[in-house]
């Protein structure tokens, strides 16, 4: 048996799997029937400013039949009255005491509210606090939210104010909607967060309605940008989640990250602690699916742990952080070219036309008789020019067959050397007709 | 396979006459149009795109429906084929487009149900793609207004021709009207088709017989050109005794009847034989289910292997609950003293040696004769050739082949300069199918414009 339960900056929770502050953890009740589903933790739809909401608060990304890729939202925090908020955490956590109950908080840019609700929810008993410094819709435009999170001063401002009464740990919850997220990460362990979450919503206009010109989200007429989730911005938070976990400046505070953007299965839940998560939150694929989602998270975390012979999370958190490294440090001298296994060809062609198309040239169609099918078809197959093929992969990436064009690592011969160490030793490479020379002593022939 | 033979009841309290009657495959809806349309690869260079005698833009129509320009995809179809409504539903697909998508082995993209779904979609909105070309001054005849001859009359109407159809019967469509079970197309179908070729200007004179209502040299004389489609004819007699009882019919009549008479009167009795194995037997056999017969039983004189049927065509039957009688020939339809069919003597066979067509001969098994009783026979052994048609064309120098008239493939021209022929009434060789027959009209098209019209940078 593998043993699931992490320890999250003090807080203890029996799973990595906690839902995001949003719509799934309104209430008490959604929140216990959550945790009866087996969800590790919870962070409370953030608490705060008083609020009015607006319909429609949904637009969707769908693709080709598949529904909610993306999803993004107008909702602000909670609309219901803070004391009914404070009630049923504290219901919550006498209820459910080995679940991690986290409430999000989102203030105006006062000391003094900061402090003072801080001072009022640590009263029920949660296991720590989540700074909303992300929400990029509503409470922006109020001074809160992103507004925050966009000017790293004040993320460590406020972090600072609430650090000073808060007896839990806190965790600061980053928004994406910035040049480089590094910035208000270190201003988050400037201020003595005691971990890190990210990543928020993404600013985006999800879609105009081609027939009546509506926005969508459609308010009355009117739209305008929102929050962007769901499985489409995986790479974008993982992208992120790395950034910060390869800054030396963060990795020195030793803080732990909650990551989220786009989980819906253990798969993506463990891709994220790869990359150095130790929780993670889900919130798009429980609108879409409802908390019953998490049977499969756990268990197929567990089987995999198995399989790969991990008996606890930390056994493989931050494991692929460090093949985390820049262009300039990729080694120069790796080569592969696309090899097309012929027994699973289908001959759809397109791997033919994207590489005539889109990328090299590399690919013919060859009339050739591999076996009696193509004899009956008389249809050509696709053939890789090796010699030619500059090894970008855009052929295996359009091959709808499993496992039939294989990149193939070859060796030309070519010098194991990085960008950056190139350039140190021959800076003259940097003028095209140096490079020319390069190449040729190099080996390597461009088309 | 045991699925196979579990017969469909047909019981009027469960079913009603109508909705038995009604398309077999209900129409897509949008999302499983959109979802099937999106399963689609979008080859390069698509098989199912050279596997289509009118080689539709298959992937591209496709596509179409999975962007919602539905309208668009209809244009890709009817470009290549205007009788796409009915080459959606009769087309053996399974052995054209479908058969070659590269997603065979695991399931093909459902390519005629898709086509189906574009072109109602334009069809029923009465949305015209193609418009009368600028008049070129020429006139051109068309025999029969069927697939081959209004793919003809569009084509060259498109081009600028003026464009008449002579057609014999009351409603013009040939088979599609008359010959396609209903429950593969509605009648409303085929008469859109039409509908949309005399809105491209083409006149369509129905009730108008060659040689009886006008004379074939009125209209050579008439005419810059004249192609004839005049599809085969009745089924051919067994030549064997009591063929003349009351109660021994001609299946194309009979699947006529169902096309344009009231269900509910007709009366196909409750022991049905069909003879033959072709796909109109086929259709014969499933109608008379349909109507309520209790035992229908095809009855052919080679085995399995040999049935033209499709092979889809044949799990359908199975499915209805039709019996198979292979290897047996029928010899004599024995008649009660009213006149009336009371059962059809057969007698077994075996399988000898290959004849001309490759197929093994049928041999006689001695003393096997037996008595099938029953009270219809329904003959579907294929169609007379054209014969009539074939005397009125021969002193003209139109060639035969095997029967039908002959023609060059790559024009569709005739012996004589002016005539030109398409569809069932030229496929000497292999399969007739409503897709050919579209195909020879357009082929022929292309060569009368080729020729009566100058076109860029040829004068003829």
């Amino acid at each position: 048996m593998v043993d699931l339960s992490i320890d999250f900056a003090g807080i203890k929770s029996p799973n990595p799997f906690w839902l995001a502050s949003a719509p799934p953890t309104n209430s008490g009740y959604q929140i216990q029937k959550a945790f009866d589903q087996g969800w590790g933790g919870a962070v409370w739809k953030t608490v705060g400013a008083p609020v009015l909401n607006v319909c429609n608060r949904y637009g969707t990304m769908d693709y080709k039949g598949s529904k909610i890729i993306g999803l993004n939202n107008v909702e602000l925090i909670s609309d219901r009255p803070i004391e009914i908020n404070l009630r049923e955490m504290r219901e919550t956590k006498r209820l459910f005491p080995n679940n991690a109950v986290i409430a999000s908080v989102m203030v105006e840019s006062k000391k003094e509210a900061w402090q003072e609700i801080i001072k009022q929810i640590q009263d029920t008993g949660v296991d720590g606090f989540e700074l909303n410094f992300g929400c990029p819709h509503g409470m922006s435009e109020r001074g809160m939210g992103s507004a925050m999170g966009q000017v790293p001063e004040y993320t460590c401002m406020v972090t600072d104010w609430v650090m000073d009464v808060a007896e839990i740990p806190v965790i600061v919850k980053l928004t994406p909607n910035v040049t480089d997220i590094v910035h208000p990460a270190r201003a988050a362990v400037k201020g003595r967060a005691s971990a890190v979450s990210l990543i928020n919503t993404i600013n985006s206009i999800m879609g105009v309605d081609v027939d009546t010109f509506e926005i969508q989200p459609n308010v009355g007429g009117k739209g305008g940008h929102g929050g962007y989730a769901g499985p489409a911005v995986k790479p974008i938070a993982l992208h992120l989640l790395s950034a910060i976990g390869a800054d030396k400046e963060f990795a020195q505070a030793g803080i732990p990250i909650s990551g989220m953007g786009g989980i819906e299965t253990w798969r993506d839940a463990v891709q994220f602690m790869l990359l150095g998560s130790t929780s993670v939150q889900v919130c798009t694929a429980v609108m879409h699916w409802g908390f019953r989602i998490v049977e499969d998270m756990i268990e197929g975390m567990s089987n995999w742990m198995q399989d790969k012979g991990f008996e606890r999370c930390s056994d493989f958190i931050g494991k692929s952080l460090p093949r985390i490294s820049n262009f300039g440090d990729f080694d120069l001298g790796f080569q592969s070219v696309a090899r097309i296994d012929h027994d699973k060809c289908i001959q759809c062609n397109l791997c033919y036309i994207a590489c005539n198309d889109a990328a090299h040239q590399c690919i013919d169609l060859t009339s050739m008789q591999l076996s009696e099918k193509t004899l009956q078809n008389g249809r050509p197959w696709p053939v890789v020019r090796e010699a030619d093929c500059v090894g970008c992969d855009l052929c295996s990436r359009v091959c709808p067959v499993d496992d039939c064009i294989e990149m193939v690592e070859i060796d030309t011969g070519r010098p194991h050397i990085s960008w950056n160490q190139l350039v140190a030793q021959k800076p003259e490479v940097l003028e095209w007709d140096k490079m020319e020379e390069y190449r040729k002593q190099a080996n390597i022939v461009i088309h | 396979m045991a699925e196979h033979f579990k017969p469909v009841k047909y019981r009027a309290w469960e079913m009603s006459l109508e909705e038995r009657f009604k398309e077999v495959y209900p129409p897509l809806t949008q999302r499983e149009a959109e979802a099937e349309a999106n399963r689609c690869l979008y080859c390069y260079d698509a098989p199912c795109m050279v596997a289509c005698p009118t080689h539709i833009d298959i992937p591209t129509f496709i596509k179409k429906i999975g962007t919602g320009n539905v309208k668009g995809s209809a244009r890709t179809i009817l470009e290549s084929n205007l009788m796409g409504a009915t080459c959606a539903r009769v087309c053996p697909v399974d052995v054209l487009c479908e058969g070659s998508c590269v997603l065979r082995e695991e399931k093909p993209i459902a390519i005629g149900r898709l086509q189906r779904y574009a072109t109602d979609y334009a069809n029923e909105r009465e949305i015209r793609f193609f418009e009368k070309g600028k008049p070129n001054g020429k006139k051109v005849a068309v025999i029969g207004a069927g697939p081959a001859g209004l793919s003809c009359a569009g084509e060259l109407a498109k081009t600028g021709f003026d464009v008449t159809v002579f057609e014999k019967r009351t409603w013009a469509g040939g088979l599609s009207t008359y010959g396609i079970v209903v429950f593969r197309e509605p009648v409303e179908v085929s008469l859109r088709e039409v509908k949309m070729i005399q809105d491209l200007g083409v006149q369509v004179k129905c009730g108008v017989e060659i040689g009886k209502d006008i004379d074939f040299d009125e209209i050579m004389s008439e005419f810059d050109a004249v192609f004839v489609s005049i599809g085969l004819g009745r089924v051919p007699q067994m030549e064997i005794p009591g063929e003349d009882a009351e109660g021994v019919l001609d299946g194309l009549d009979f699947i006529e009847e169902t096309k344009v008479d009231r269900l509910d009167k007709i009366d196909v009795g409750q022991r049905v034989c069909i003879i033959g194995a072709g796909n109109t037997a086929i259709d014969c056999a499933t109608i008379a289910r349909r109507l309520g017969s209790e035992r229908v039983t095809m009855i052919y004189r080679r085995s399995e292997a040999e049935m033209p049927a499709y092979y889809f065509e044949y799990q359908f039957a199975l499915k209805e609950g039709v019996s198979f009688m292979f290897l047996t020939q029928p010899i004599e339809v024995i008649k009660n003293a009213r006149g009336q069919v009371e059962g059809l003597k057969c007698v077994r066979m075996d399988l000898g040696q290959p004849d001309a067509s490759g197929r093994r001969s049928p041999v006689r098994v001695p003393d096997s004769e037996f008595v099938v009783p029953c009270d219809r026979v329904i003959k579907a052994i294929g169609q007379n050739k054209p014969k009539d048609f074939m005397d009125i064309l021969a002193p003209l120098g139109v060639q035969q082949a095997k029967g039908y008239i002959a023609v060059d493939p790559a024009t569709n021209r005739t012996g004589n300069q002016k005539i030109y022929a398409g569809g069932d009434c030229v496929r000497s060789f292999g399969e007739a199918s409503t897709v050919m027959a579209v195909q020879d009209g357009k082929i022929a098209a292309k060569a009368i414009a080729r020729e009566l019209v100058s076109i860029e940078g040829e004068n003829k």
